[in-house]
């Protein structure tokens, strides 16, 4: 053992360059951009956290006197516009992406690093907008803002959410385009496509995403701000504008917004369960090519959205079919998973119980979207607790978890520190077990005929209610140990080493944390990924 | 024991049918699959004697298997969906009709006798009931879990949702799309009667029928002045317009269902009928939607009334 | 060092290994880019198409009052000045870089023109009266939906034109790095994506003129 292995490496990004804030700010290092998004994506977790905390304390008594309903309503809008566009969609792949992708394809940084730097601004710039229409007095309609409430009924800061979101949004579209390029050009002499860890594919295929579909929401959100600025525009009815329309602009980029959220989360799966296991993924080319389906059909199915909405029933039955064939490449990927577990030597450290964790969840949430995809049921569950149910468990039983196992596992190569191995493993389980308890209940409610975005509800709901409201209070607590932990480890933890997991991977055999170029000589390839030996 | 949702609807049963089997189809996979997880978690976990030797990293025939028979399970499953899906969008021809005007934050129900009715809605039992639903602000939606029927309803159109009901009783109505404020206080209270009981019901207190009383609109809103027999203004003859095809001064051919006539009170000027001017006053703002429907609702009525009542 | 070569060095940013790398990624980046503005007003014409199909006779009407004469010409400067920015890029690949920094100009001074001619043509819309939200009592006794129209038409154009200020402004810019000599046959990505950039924003006036013009003059 050499004595780069017993601490952080001296010459790193971390420490490069002038000390100082200032230096951060207009870093064009993608591996510092990449914590300044770990940061805001962290303040914004808790910020949709704090709503999340106020609406399932308000659900315990079925009269919802905790607060008003003007109060409540903004709170979800809040929770959902945060979540979905400061946290989900820039979280795996803003930070994890941000910080990897390079050095897994051998490279010393993106294509256009001043882009990159530009997104994060934009990024900030959207959030602050954000911040501003919840100080002002909060938005109330649904982070769906659909017309004529948003446009002509709603009096709350309609258009600075609006804007900040749009901002936002070309923070995203940047991004995609960024990796896009990135992937194509400049991976090392020898990694060809199929050469490439399935992170890199799935990030490749969450920016085709990215790129195609936020343009549409950018100009659906421009159009209800001018409906809101001048009163006229192409929603409302008395004029023989169509609302019907806003929903099929809406959900156009929506649905493929989904897929934002949970490919890249698939992609940090993939990495772990080989590691854990030890062994190659179980049908490479098959989960390669089934992110990309998902991306190419995820555009096709919006109407899922909108059964009852007003569609006829020929659409009805067009979107139906699409949406079950979507199912299909994600059933092939859960079965990859699991068969990738034979015959491997498992370890079952804190980022392999995440991947369990992920798999599992996942495919609740996975198969409850087949009950949806079916019209004739999704007539009864649609906007009730159902569905809430079933996209918590994909986005949060799915991709926040796929995040933070993600964020363990690559913590040593990040920071150049180990975090503690046994709190770790505590928290995953406990939001395993926080998480089902929380969200489980709420399929019973929406199956029972409870509503979404009711503040109040009828006194038979209520022990549902206090189940799930008691479940989110040990899911915050799992939420929370993490930042304790993972903060601690900042000071205190061990010295990580170059490659404290054996695992395979361009970016292990760099020290950590990495020197600002990533690789002191260009890597060459010459064999595919997950090359374990046991 | 779980509680389940009372079926009070004819095609509540195989709703429930279809959820069930969807369930059981689940359940099978869950097991399986994550009975096969902790097998392999606990036979391959690190320091295990198990066999590790010669395993293979793909396989075509397993990847076309798995991916082939769901594909297959999802077509049969949607099949049997599309089946019930069909069935909730036709309405049977001889279902009565009862017209719901949405708005911010109450339900109101017209009966075409003239029975009105506020977040409240009484229907017979066994026959097949038809609901004409329009809002007059934001979108609502008409959701009544016992009956596993919900429609979303929107101002500037007409949607409609139909049932039978199965079971007497009382059973919640629900608003189901998010509309402000009072989104949650939004709901109604949908009465099962005998048919006896609901006939007596509805003639309790009838007022004028809906046809009637959107005759005296008529006159008070002064459409008889430019559309009646002794106008002088160049206005289209209404008389049994209801179903006929319209041609339209762009040239296009439009039927005159509850939407056109509905348009023609409220944005005249959208849809001019061939070799008339466009000079029909717009009654938007001035009457409600609830009105439109009574308007409508005489316009529909057969000829022998409506010509009685423009002498 | 040849200056070629000294200018090839000088401009490779550090993440790129060679200068094909970086060029490629340039192109690429912007073809990218294209793609996103495609689906942008992808939106406006999908609302448009639905519109229209919806009112045709609403939306003749409001073509009707458009200038034709002034769309027209406009139509004629941006064909015109993707002609000219086409030319800029084969200069520079071949060596001709102020020539290239002279075509570049024009370019940018024709997109000058375009945006004042479609200032006119607000001015004068604003004039009649049609101009919703803000001023709209239009003469005649027009459909409602020609509000509709004429929400749209502000709404395509407006952001039309701002893609336009904002080419005007990188075509500038090359312009005068052009004319410095800043660019060779090795070295001229920035000019070429540029270029690209402006038959984006001709493409898409390419299919507003129609739309917006032409429509209902038939009639």
């Amino acid at each position: 053992m050499n004595s780069s292995d017993r601490a952080p490496h001296p010459e790193n990004y971390l420490t490069a360059g002038e000390p100082g804030l200032w230096s951060w700010l207009r870093t064009h290092d993608h591996k510092r951009i990449g914590i300044l998004y770990a940061v805001g994506i962290t303040f914004f977790f808790f910020l949709g956290g704090i709503a999340a905390t106020l609406i399932r304390l308000n659900l315990v008594t079925p009269a919802g006197t905790l607060m008003s309903a003007e109060t409540y309503n903004k709170a979800f809008t809040l929770h959902g516009v945060v979540m979905v566009w400061f946290f989900l969609i820039p979280s795996i792949p803003a930070t994890l992406g941000n910080f990897l992708l390079p050095l897994m394809i051998g490279a010393r940084d993106v294509a256009f690093p001043r882009l990159n730097l530009f997104s994060w601004y934009l990024y900030v710039g959207g959030g602050l907008f954000t911040i501003g229409a919840l100080l002002l007095g909060g938005v109330d309609t649904g982070w769906t803002f659909y017309t004529p409430f948003s446009t002509m009924f709603s009096n709350t800061h309609v258009v600075l959410a609006v804007v900040g979101v749009f901002v936002v949004g070309f923070s995203s579209i940047l991004t995609g385009i960024n990796f896009i390029v990135t992937v194509h050009t400049m991976r090392a002499v020898g990694m060809h496509w199929f050469r490439l860890p399935l992170f890199v594919w799935a990030l490749y295929a969450t920016s085709l995403v990215m790129v195609l579909a936020t343009p549409v929401l950018a100009m659906t959100l421009s159009l209800i701000a001018l409906e809101r600025l001048l009163g006229v525009g192409i929603f409302d009815p008395a004029l023989g504008g169509d609302p019907l329309l806003f929903q099929h602009f809406f959900w156009f980029y929506s649905h493929p917004a989904v897929y934002i959220m949970i490919l890249p989360a698939m992609g940090v799966v993939s990495e772990l369960i080989t590691c854990g296991v030890r062994r190659q993924i179980f049908g490479y080319r098959f989960m390669a090519w089934s992110m990309m389906a998902i991306a190419v059909i995820g555009f096709m199915v919006w109407g899922h959205h909108m059964f009852v909405a007003g569609q006829s029933m020929y659409a009805g039955i067009v979107f139906s079919i699409l949406s079950f064939v979507v199912a299909v490449p994600s059933a092939i990927k859960v079965f990859n998973w699991v068969a990738t577990l034979y015959k491997g030597t498992i370890d079952f450290h804190a980022p392999m119980l995440y991947a369990l964790g992920f798999v599992g969840l996942f495919m609740l949430g996975g198969l409850t979207g087949l009950f949806l995809a079916a019209t004739a049921l999704d007539v009864n569950l649609t906007d009730t607790y159902f569905v809430v149910a079933h996209f918590h468990y994909i986005m949060v039983g799915g991709s926040v978890m796929a995040y933070l196992g993600g964020i363990h596992f690559w913590w040593p190569k990040i920071t150049g520190r180990l975090y503690p191995e046994g709190p770790a493993r505590f928290a995953a389980i406990l939001m395993f077990f926080g998480f089902n308890f929380t969200f489980f209940p709420q399929y019973l409610l929406g199956y029972l005929g409870m509503p979404r975005r009711y503040h109040a509800y009828p006194e038979p709901f209520q022990w549902l209610n206090v189940l799930s409201s008691a479940g989110a209070s040990i899911l915050a607590v799992s939420y929370l140990m993490p930042l304790c932990y993972l903060g601690w480890s900042l000071w205190r933890g061990a010295p990580a080493g170059t490659n404290p997991w054996r695992a395979t991977g361009l970016e292990w055999t760099t020290p950590s944390p990495p020197p600002v170029h990533n690789f002191p000589l260009p890597p060459v390839v010459n064999e595919g990924p997950y090359r374990y030996r046991p | 024991m779980m509680p389940t949702t009372l079926q009070a609807s004819s095609i509540a049963p195989d709703i429930d049918a279809l959820f069930n089997a969807m369930l059981v189809l689940s359940s099978v996979v869950v097991v399986g699959v994550f009975g096969t997880m902790i097998v392999f978690c606990v036979r391959y976990r690190r320091g295990s004697p198990a066999d590790r030797t010669e395993r293979k990293n793909q396989s075509l025939a397993v990847e076309l298997t798995w991916t082939l028979v769901p594909l297959a399970l999802f077509i049969g499953l949607f099949g049997w969906s599309i089946g019930l899906w069909q069935r909730l969008q036709t309405p049977p021809a001889d279902a009565a009709v009862i017209y719901v005007v949405a708005k911010q934050w109450m339900w109101k129900a017209q009966h075409p006798n003239g029975q009105r009715e506020i977040n409240a809605l009484h229907v017979p039992l066994g026959q097949p009931v038809r609901l004409v639903m329009t809002s007059e602000d934001v979108i609502h939606s008409f959701y009544v879990p016992a009956f596993r029927v919900k429609q979303d309803v929107l101002p500037g159109r007409y949607t409609q949702l139909w049932f039978t009901a199965t079971r007497l009783g009382h059973f919640t109505l629900f608003c189901a799309e998010f509309c402000g404020t009072d989104h949650a206080a939004m709901q109604g209270d949908v009465e099962v009667l005998p048919p006896g009981l609901y006939a007596q019901w509805l003639e309790r207190h009838a007022s004028a029928t809906l046809a009637s009383r959107g005759a005296s609109l008529f006159r008070q809103l002064g459409c008889s002045g430019c559309h009646g027999g002794q106008s002088t203004v160049h206005a289209p003859d209404l008389n049994g317009l209801y179903g006929r095809t319209v041609a339209l001064s762009d040239g296009s051919h439009i039927v005159a269902d509850d939407r056109y006539l509905h348009d023609s009170i409220m944005l005249p000027a959208l849809q001019v009928v061939a070799g008339y001017a466009p000079i029909m006053p717009s009654y938007q703002g001035r009457i409600g939607e609830e009105d439109v429907l009574a308007l409508v609702a005489y316009l529909k009525s057969p000829a022998r009334e409506y010509a009685h009542e423009q002498q | 060092m040849s200056e070629a070569s000294a200018t090839l060095v000088a401009h490779r940013a550090a993440q790129f290994d060679d200068a094909a790398q970086q060029r490629e990624s340039s192109v690429l980046g912007m073809w990218l880019f294209i793609a996103t503005e495609v689906l942008f007003f992808g939106v406006l014409f999908a609302g448009y198409t639905f519109s229209r199909v919806r009112f045709p006779q609403a939306f003749a009407d409001g073509g009707a009052r458009t200038d034709l004469l002034l769309g027209s010409i406009e139509t004629g400067i941006l064909l015109l000045s993707s002609c000219l920015a086409a030319l800029a890029v084969r200069d520079v690949r071949f060596g001709a870089c102020r020539a290239a920094g002279r075509l570049l100009w024009g370019t940018a001074m024709l997109g000058v023109a375009f945006l004042v001619l479609h200032g006119v043509e607000y001015h004068a819309e604003y004039g009649e009266a049609l101009v919703p939200g803000i001023r709209y009592h239009p003469s005649g006794h027009p459909q409602p939906a020609m509000m509709i129209f004429f929400c749209l038409y502000y709404a395509i154009t407006g952001f039309h034109s701002l893609h336009v200020a904002i080419g005007v402004a990188l075509l500038s810019r090359m312009a005068r790095e052009a004319s410095r000599g800043a660019f060779s046959a090795d070295y001229f990505a920035p000019v070429e994506v540029t270029a690209l950039y402006w038959h984006l924003v001709d493409i898409v006036w390419i299919f507003v003129y129609p739309l917006v013009y032409l429509v209902g003059r038939s009639t």
